[in-house]
This record gives structure tokens, sequence and C-alpha cells, in this order.
């Protein structure tokens, strides 16, 4: 059984349809990229996935693990293993990372009927973490994202990921707002969490981040389908060549695998 | 509909968690105001004459205001007018004799004690098991009073400061809110049931907490409370106060006076938790709360502060101030107000710098829901002697849903050109994107809500005593509590 099966999967938000029938494999152990230009519905993908409610699904059908994530709630999602790391983190002002990443980990934690975890037992656990991600201690007090830079919010994306263990990460435009030392150091940090119980999909613009991460497949998003897939050279191909001859080059072919 | 819409919206339909009324035997006065119920009350309680003069004076000043139609209009709130004949203005619980366990406790108060998810000990205390007992009016000693005596501290109700220390009672009461004040303060004055009173004496540090001792006794004293609080020279204490109320169908007023006096170098810290019962969902019902708490920094070096977590009673009007008379005197308010459903909540702070030199810090978190109308009123005046005088004043909204409101007042009366004044303030709404983001990593809608809005408050809550700090997160919590998911 694969990890991630989405079938003809369609949606709209305020009456446009963004997605137009995606259909996308994926099993554990798989590190997918999903290229395309904007617009094309990347982003509107990867928030689907997570259970997004600003977006109405139309027409299809997502399984994750065999079971229907389309009728979970964002929380559900989370909670069964689904991860979305923001393209634009979001500020909680007031809330300290640490509480923050200890809330989440615990409502993981209920879920599956676990016990909680108590801040002498958790705090250890995240400091190995940031070590990984080269990581300040004062982060553990600042509040959730609240003036961080670019750089530092898509960090702390990778570090929340990286204390969940999600069974499929979603990296929503990581390496957007990047230098190049940080962007290693993310990658660094993706790479760490790649494992055969894990499946790993990076949305992107740039091919930039795929030379570090380096996928097992890449696919082509444009125009709400995926209309090519190929190996990592598929990215080095788009890269020289734009998305322009792909998309000409893609009218009426059929959407792979 | 989406969930986090549903979230939003289940904010607006909190039934009161904690409401319920307590049945006990009450000594209650015909309904009605009038000299004879003022000489009752004063009969009652068995007060010197000092205080049945002032009473008096009190009623006759505001009988005037009521003819004039004196009862303030300007705030940000609406509400069916007042029958002030139809209020009985005492009343109070028979006298318990001294218990030997909580089996002996009458089951009705215990039920309330379960219910308000009081620890047993803390209930044996309460109750009176260990100590004597606190839910009746005409109050008592306690351990608590034996340790407090050991260090000079007076701390009693408000009727017993009468009878065993009238000349402090007569030298500080209305000398910072006199009784004609304003008409809810004078109101107070003439029929004010019972309170506190503390008086720390000279360079003494209170050797504890003034807290939990009044958590129930606050119920009862509740409608008509008077505190007043004394530190002298060198002194420092801290007192809390928090209540929740029993449901009543009528509209109930309540009309408290708190007064506060800082001699040289000393400092009085005084937190509030005030959940009043709210009134329904449809704003049926609920506690008017019009409170006037002043402070008065009359020595060098003085310093009052204020925290109140403000969640209850369908309209609060009250405004904790500080008059900065002594130099180099502190004045600090923080305030966490949230008016859901609809309630309607009209409060700040004045900080009146009289003093060369002194400082005043006002930081207020507003939170509307449902269809609560959340209004900060404040008011900074700099005094022509105020010379180097500062101000930082903070005000945040915060909005859940798209039927509430928030406003914001702010005055500010410079007369003195080196004051340093800073205002900031902010209105954020919480979003969409904040929900899902909480969301995403596995927490329930309710427990996003409740996480955003606890770090909104957090300024705030760091004022309070640890304990009461948890109990204030908890409440808003409550309070705020949807039944999403």
């Amino acid at each position: 059984m694969s990890l991630l099966e989405i079938k003809n999967l369609h949606a709209t938000v305020d009456g446009h349809e963004i997605l137009k029938g995606v259909n996308l494999t994926l099993n554990a152990g798989e590190v997918h990229s999903i290229m395309g230009p904007n617009g094309s519905g990347k982003s509107t993908l990867a928030q689907v996935l997570a259970r997004r409610e600003t977006y109405e699904i139309t027409g299809g059908e997502v399984l994750f693990n065999g079971t229907d994530l389309l009728a979970m709630k964002p929380e559900e999602a989370a909670c069964e293993g689904v991860f979305l790391a923001f393209q634009y983190p979001v500020e909680i002002p007031g809330i300290s990372n640490a509480y923050f990443l200890r809330s989440a980990v615990n409502a993981i934690r209920k879920h599956r009927g676990e016990d909680e975890m108590d801040a002498m037992d958790f705090l250890p656990k995240l400091r190995e973490k940031m070590k990984l991600l080269d990581m300040d201690e004062k982060f553990l007090n600042r509040s959730v994202n609240e003036a961080f830079s670019g750089g530092e919010k898509k960090r702390n994306e990778i570090l929340q990921m990286a204390v969940l263990e999600p069974k499929l990460a979603i990296l929503d435009e990581t390496d957007s707002g990047l230098d190049i030392d940080a962007l290693k150091i993310v990658a660094q940090g993706v790479n760490a969490m790649r494992s055969p119980e894990r499946a790993i999909l990076v949305v992107t613009h740039y091919q930039r981040l795929l030379n570090y991460i380096v996928p097992d497949r890449v696919h082509v998003l444009v125009d709400g389908r995926i209309v090519r897939s190929g190996g990592p050279e598929l990215a080095l191909q788009l890269e020289d060549q734009g998305y322009a001859t792909i998309e000409s080059g893609a009218r009426g072919a059929s959407p792979a695998a | 509909m989406s969930s986090n819409t549903d979230a939003i919206r289940e904010l607006a339909q909190q039934e009161y968690k904690w409401g319920f009324v307590t049945n006990v035997d009450e000594d209650r006065a015909p309904k009605g105001l009038n000299e004879d119920i003022i000489r009752l009350i004063s009969a009652k309680k068995n007060e010197p004459e000092f205080m049945l003069e002032w009473r008096l004076k009190a009623y006759r000043h505001w009988e005037a205001l009521q003819k004039s139609d004196a009862e303030p209009k300007w705030a940000n709130i609406h509400y069916t007018p007042i029958d002030y004949q139809a209020i009985s203005y005492y009343s109070a619980p028979k006298k318990k004799p001294a218990l030997k366990s909580l089996d002996e406790l009458d089951p009705e108060i215990l039920r309330t004690y379960e219910k308000l998810g009081i620890p047993l000990a803390e209930q044996k205390m309460l109750a009176g098991v260990a100590v004597d007992a606190v839910f009746d009016s005409v109050s008592v000693a306690t351990t608590f009073k034996e340790k407090l005596a050991e260090a000079g501290v007076i701390f009693c109700s408000f009727s017993e400061a009468v009878q065993n220390h009238p000349d402090l009672v007569k030298k500080y009461l209305g000398t910072v809110v006199p009784y004609t004040d304003n008409f809810f303060a004078t109101l107070n004055s003439a029929v004010f049931s019972d309170g506190s009173f503390v008086y720390v004496p000279k360079g003494v540090r209170c050797p504890m907490e003034l807290s939990t001792y009044f958590r129930i006794n606050a119920s009862e004293t509740g409608q008509f409370e008077r505190t007043l609080i004394v530190a002298d020279e060198g002194a420092s204490v801290s007192y809390l106060e928090g209540c929740t109320a029993p449901i009543r169908d009528e509209n109930q007023l309540h009309a408290a006076v708190v007064e506060l006096i800082a001699l040289d170098d000393a400092q009085i810290k005084y937190s509030t938790v005030q959940n009043w019962y709210p009134g329904d969902k449809n704003g049926k019902g609920g506690i008017y709360n019009f409170v006037t708490k002043r402070g008065a920094c009359r020595g060098k070096n003085s310093k009052i502060s204020w925290t109140q977590v403000e969640t209850g009673s369908a309209i609060t009007w009250k405004y904790p101030s500080c008059i900065l008379q002594g130099e180099n005197s502190v004045g600090e308010f923080y305030s966490v107000a949230l008016a859901n459903n609809y309630q309607q909540a009209d409060t700040g702070t004045k900080m009146i710098h009289i003093g060369k030199n002194t400082r005043s810090t006002i930081v207020s978190k507003g939170i509307s829901a449902g269809h609560g109308q959340n209004t900060y009123r404040g008011m900074v005046a700099i005094m022509k002697g105020a010379t180097g005088a500062r101000n930082y004043t903070q005000c945040d909204s915060l909005l859940i849903g798209d039927k509430c409101g928030a406003h914001t007042f702010p005055y500010i009366e410079v007369k003195n050109s080196t004051a340093r004044m800073e205002h900031e303030a902010s209105t954020s709404k919480i979003g969409e994107d904040q929900l899902f983001y909480l969301r995403q990593r596995g927490l329930k809608a309710e427990d996003a809500v409740s996480m955003i809005v606890n770090g909104f408050c957090k300024r705030v809550f760091r004022e309070l005593p640890m304990e009461f700090a948890v109990e204030a997160q908890k409440l808003l919590s409550v309070s705020l509590e949807g039944s999403v998911g």
C-alpha cells in the first residue's frame, strides 16, 4: 500500500478551479518534488493535503495510509502524521517556541493514546534537534515566529518537522527567502529526516533546493495538472529550458504517475 | 461551514460554566432605599456614630444626584435603567458555629466548593474546619490572622475594622474616593455591606499574599463591597481578590469601592480575577459591575500596581487608577478584559501625575468575542508640578469573530513640558491563518484559540502571582471554550 495516493483531485477556491485532476502516488521512503510555474496550483495542493478548509474539494480522492484524508480536519491529519512546512509561517505572539512545540507533540501523543511529555523530558529532545539545525538556545523562549527573519522562520519549520516526526512531510517553498548557507542547513535537516518509514514532498519553484535534497521523482504541475514526471534530471532540464517548453511540449500528453 | 468558523461561532455560545445558586438562609432587608434603611444597615453592624453620619451624608448626596439625573451616561455601555428602589440593600448569611469536619458543613456550600474545583484542603480551610468559618459576613478570627497579627498586619472585614480600629478607618476612609466622587461610589458609601480592611504598619512586608481567604467571602460582600488598604511607610502588601457568582435571572447591581493608600516607600499590589455571572448567550441576566477603584501614592518612592483579569459581568464599568502624589512614585495598570456574547466592558485607568519624576505604565489587553463590546478608556494627566514624569501606555485589542467590537478612548493631558509619553495601540483579529497553523500542528480548534488568546494576554498574566496566573488562564480558556471536534 502506498503512503499517499492522490486520484483525480479537483479543488476550487472562491469558485475558481485550481486543481484540475491531480494524480500522484508517494511511497514511504521516497522523496518527491513538485515543481511548476507561479499559479500552477503547487501551494494549493500542499494546503489541500494539510486540510486547509478554505479550499473546496470538487472531485477525486486522497488516501493516506489507506484512509480518506479528505474527511479529516487539519488537526486529525496532523495527528495521523501529515506535516506541512509553511511557505509563510505564522506568528503567535506571547507563546514560546518550546511551549508551542511541546503542546503540538502532546496533542499528537494524546491522539495516539500515549502519555504526555513534561518539559523535563521534552527539552533535551528539542535541544538535540536544534543542534542539528544550528539554532540558538534563545530560540526556545522566543515567541513563535515573532520578529524572526525569513530564514529563521523556515528553519523553525524544519525544527518542528524534526520534533513531530511525521509520516508525510510537505515542504511548501521552503527554499524561498533563504540565503545559500541557510539553504544548506535546511537541506541538511531535511535529509536527516529521510527514512524508510517517511515520505517527503518538496514543493518548489526553483531547482536550487534539489541540489541539496535530491528527490527520487520530480513532477511538473502546470495549470492544476501534473503534466510530466521524471527523475531528478527533469529538474535540471526545467532549470535550463524553463517551464514554457515543458508546458507546450506537454499539451495533450497524458499525465504521468 | 468550516470548523474554524464553527470554533469562532461556538465561542459566542458558551454557557457560564460556574453558574449556580447557593441557597443558604439569609438575613435580608426590605427592598428600597431611604434613610431608615441606611440606619438599619448601620445598626445591624453596630456601627459608631461617625460611620452612620458618613453613610447618611453619602445617602443625601446620592439622593440629590439621582434627582438631578447624575447617573453617569458617558460610558460606551447600554443597559435598561436600574430601579434602585427594587434592590434589597442588606443581606447576610446566618452565623455558623465553628465546624469539626467538612461533614458538618451545609451540603450546599460543599457543592459550591466542588463546582469551583477547590482542593479539599483548601475547602476545609475556607469552610473553617481547621480555622473558623469564612462564609458568613460577620467574620472571624483565623489562623491566618494570627500569623498576620504577629507581623502587626491588620487584615479583617471592614465591619470588624470599624469596631476594632475606628481611628484608622476614620483617618483613611473616603480620602481617596470621597463619598461625593461619583454616583456609584456615593451609593456604595451610603449602603456598603462589608469588604476588607488591611493595614500594614511601618517597615513591615506582609508575610503572605492576602488571597484565598476572601475568595469565597467575596460572593457575600459582593454587591456593595468596600475595601480599604493602607501601607504605612516602607510597608508592602499583595492583595488578591477573585470571585464567581451565582446565576440569577434579574440583573444585579454591584457597586464596589476600593481605596488604596501607600505612604513613603510603600508598595501595594492589587490583583483581581473577576468572574461574576455575565448573562446567558442571548444577553439575558448578568451582573452590572460599576466599580470605583483608586490608589493614592501619597509618599515618595511609593508604588501601586493594579492587575485585573475581567472575564465576567454583563456590564463592566471600572477604572482602577493611581494618584501619583509622592516624588518618584510609580503607578501600574495591567488589564485583561474579555467581552463575550452580549457582554459590555468599558474599562481602563487614570494615571494622575502630581509629584516629580512620577512614572506610570499601562498595559491593556481587550478581547472581544461573540457580540461583545470592549472599550478601553484611559486618562494620563501630567500636572504642572510633575517635572520629569513618564508614562508608557500599550493598548491592544483582539477580535474573535465578526460581530464584536473594540473601542479605544485614550485621553492625554500634559501640563508640564518635561513629560515623556509613549502610547502604543494595536487591533488584531484571530486569523484563519493562525488557527490553521496551530491545527496543522495537531491542536484542536478550541485549544488553538485558547493558545492565541493566552499569548495575547501574557504580558498581563505574568504580573499576577503564580497560582493566580494559572487560575486566570484556566478561566480565560473556560470563558472562550467551544465544543469543536
